[in-house]
């Protein structure tokens, strides 16, 4: 057990080192999330004044959706990292050691965990100097980034099984291409819930990225509904959980492809 | 199970097809001796990766059993992977990472700490002269460094047994001979043994000191690089005809002659055995040219691992060698 403490601790120390090691990548991250803020947020300002729109500003409403559509974003790249990994033969270095096993998949999670906390928390800041507020105070921002990581560990699972699975780039794109768009415009991303076409809302129901918003807004809000966050992060934590079993299990069937 | 402990390597009948039908291990059956440095010598696809990835723990074989050091690979992987030391064909350093780190997380993965880790890092630093490079991202190194890293990586935790699959593919002629004076190096520790695997003949010759040729997935000649030349005895002749000859017709012509024997037909290539060369080639030659069949180069040469290849596997080297290394197959 402490073997496995340990091995996880420095394996997971050598993939946020390489995270630090190249800061020029983080705010090429972030350059994508601040067009969404201040140019997508300022042209459609006057969003919130349509009727039953509810809140403030708009940018207030459109922080919450910019931080999980950057998670999803960001984490589904993950599988390049597996595949390039695979490629150098860095992965079977580490299967001839005796690092455990269980280690080299928690640095994984690890990772994503600290880099989507840390981007989602650059981009709340960023929205404080577009002038967004965020009423439900530090609680709300913590549970904002709790989602993000949930939704992000979602996709960085489903990234990684397909680079372990698949071992190819074009796929790696493709799911990134056909997905991100999508799932956050049938979502309440960038328009509140009750101004949607009623098959959006039908469809945004069964879409995490929805939860993730439904969570984080929930807690956000001046007045918080604990019961949206403690359903919709219900939804979001059994669904990561699921991912990352499968990316475990795609694990298994990589070492015995070898 | 006495002698099991004393080898550094036991491999028995290990099978392996891959998905799709390859069979890249057909009954392989190695042993390799504390401190020795053995060769596993065979064109690419005969099945050496596979074994090496077999006795390394990554792979698992249809059947057979394999132990190293005595302790079995199937059933105590764990135990294994504390005793040997692998570079494989691909680097496997971090190439974000300094080389230092690299080598100090390796040594952490191995339960190394403190000033014992610091010490064994400066050590292999110094030694595999890296010590100026040691902060400096992997991925500005250059090939020789890059491979030096490798070898460093598998030996931080002092393994008992190191494999060193194709340790020399892909250098520069001059990276290739600095590589070969450290194998040459490391096998004079005695507490180490060496599984070598190489589709260079000279490499074999040169490194092993005993060596298994491997073909189709399965030991085909076993011995020193001495011994299995001295087998062949006599020089080796070959002549090369004009065109495609009437192999049973040239066969029974050349076989005629005193002290010939072993004639091996690869197209317009023959190569024959003969106790004493230099008195056989003016025979043949001019037995052959009365019998309508012109020579167009002869050569005579004492025997080459080639030359035992070719006796055993029944082909030549080279010619195995060439398909394979241009086509697009990764490593089996």
């Amino acid at each position: 057990m402490s073997g496995l403490f340990v091995h996880t601790w420095w394996m997971s120390h050598r993939r946020l080192k390489a995270l630090l090691r190249n800061p020029g990548l983080v705010v090429m991250t972030l350059v994508q999330p601040a067009i969404w803020l201040f140019l997508f947020g300022g042209l459609f300002r006057k969003v919130a004044e349509l009727p039953g729109f509810g809140a403030a500003s708009y940018v207030d409403y459109l922080v919450p959706g910019v931080v999980v559509m950057s998670a999803v974003s960001s984490n589904m790249w993950s599988g390049m990292g597996v595949i390039d990994e695979i490629e150098r033969g860095t992965l079977n270095r580490f299967l001839v050691s005796p690092v455990s096993r269980s280690a080299i998949l928690n640095a994984g999670v690890i990772e994503q965990a600290v880099s989507t906390a840390v981007q989602s928390l650059i981009i709340i800041l960023l929205g404080r100097l577009a002038g967004a507020s965020y009423p439900g105070g530090v609680l709300g921002v913590v549970v904002l980034v709790v989602a993000s990581i949930l939704l992000g560990a979602i996709f960085s699972a489903l990234s990684s099984t397909m680079g372990l699975l698949v071992r190819q780039r074009d796929t790696i794109i493709g799911l990134s291409v056909f997905l991100l768009l999508p799932l956050t415009f049938l979502s309440s991303a960038f328009m509140a819930k009750s101004l949607m076409p009623s098959w959006i809302q039908n469809v945004a129901a069964f879409n995490p990225l929805n939860w993730s918003l439904d969570t984080a807004r929930g807690a956000l809000a001046a007045d918080p509904d604990w019961q949206a966050v403690a359903v919709h992060g219900g939804w979001l934590l059994g669904l990561a959980a699921l991912m990352i079993w499968l990316s475990t299990s795609s694990f298994r069937s990589y070492q015995k492809s070898i | 199970m006495q002698t099991t402990a004393m080898n550094a390597v036991e491999a028995d009948s290990l099978v392996k097809t891959y998905p799709g039908g390859v069979k890249a291990l057909d009954g392989l059956s190695i042993t390799v001796r504390p401190g020795e440095v053995f060769g596993l010598l065979g064109p690419n696809g005969a099945g050496k990766s596979t074994t090496i990835k077999i006795l390394t723990t990554l792979a698992r074989p249809d059947s057979g059993t394999a132990t190293i050091a005595g302790h079995a690979v199937l059933s105590r992987p764990d135990r294994v992977r504390r005793v040997i030391g692998v570079v494989s064909q691909r680097s496997g350093a971090d190439p974000m990472a300094s080389g230092r780190d690299n080598l100090v997380l390796q040594a952490r993965l191995y339960g190394m700490r403190g000033a014992e880790l610091a010490r064994r890092v400066a050590e292999l630093l110094d030694r595999f002269d890296l010590g100026d490079a040691a902060g400096r991202q992997v991925r500005t190194y250059s090939g020789g460094m890059q491979r030096r890293l490798d070898v460093a990586l598998g030996l931080v935790h002092r393994p008992r047994v190191l494999f060193l699959d194709e340790p020399t593919t892909g250098l520069d002629p001059e990276a290739r001979a600095a590589m070969w004076e450290e194998i040459a190096r490391l096998a004079g520790d005695d507490s180490l043994a060496i599984l070598l695997t190489t589709h260079y003949l000279d490499e074999a010759d040169r490194l092993a000191g005993r060596l298994a040729i491997v073909d189709g997935g399965r030991v085909v000649a076993e011995g020193t690089p001495e011994g299995l030349k001295a087998e062949l005895r006599g020089d080796a002749v070959h002549l090369e005809l004009r065109e495609a000859p009437d192999e049973q017709r040239v066969r029974s012509l050349i076989g005629a002659l005193p002290g010939v024997r072993e004639i091996v037909f690869d197209g317009r290539r023959l190569s024959a055995r003969a106790d004493d060369g230099a008195a056989a080639v003016p025979i043949a030659i001019a037995a052959l040219d009365q019998a309508g069949v012109p020579v167009a180069a002869v050569t005579v040469a004492r025997p080459s691992l080639d030359d035992v290849y070719l006796r055993h596997a029944g082909r030549r080297f080279a010619q195995t060698d060439e398909p394979v290394a241009a086509g697009v197959g990764g490593a089996r």
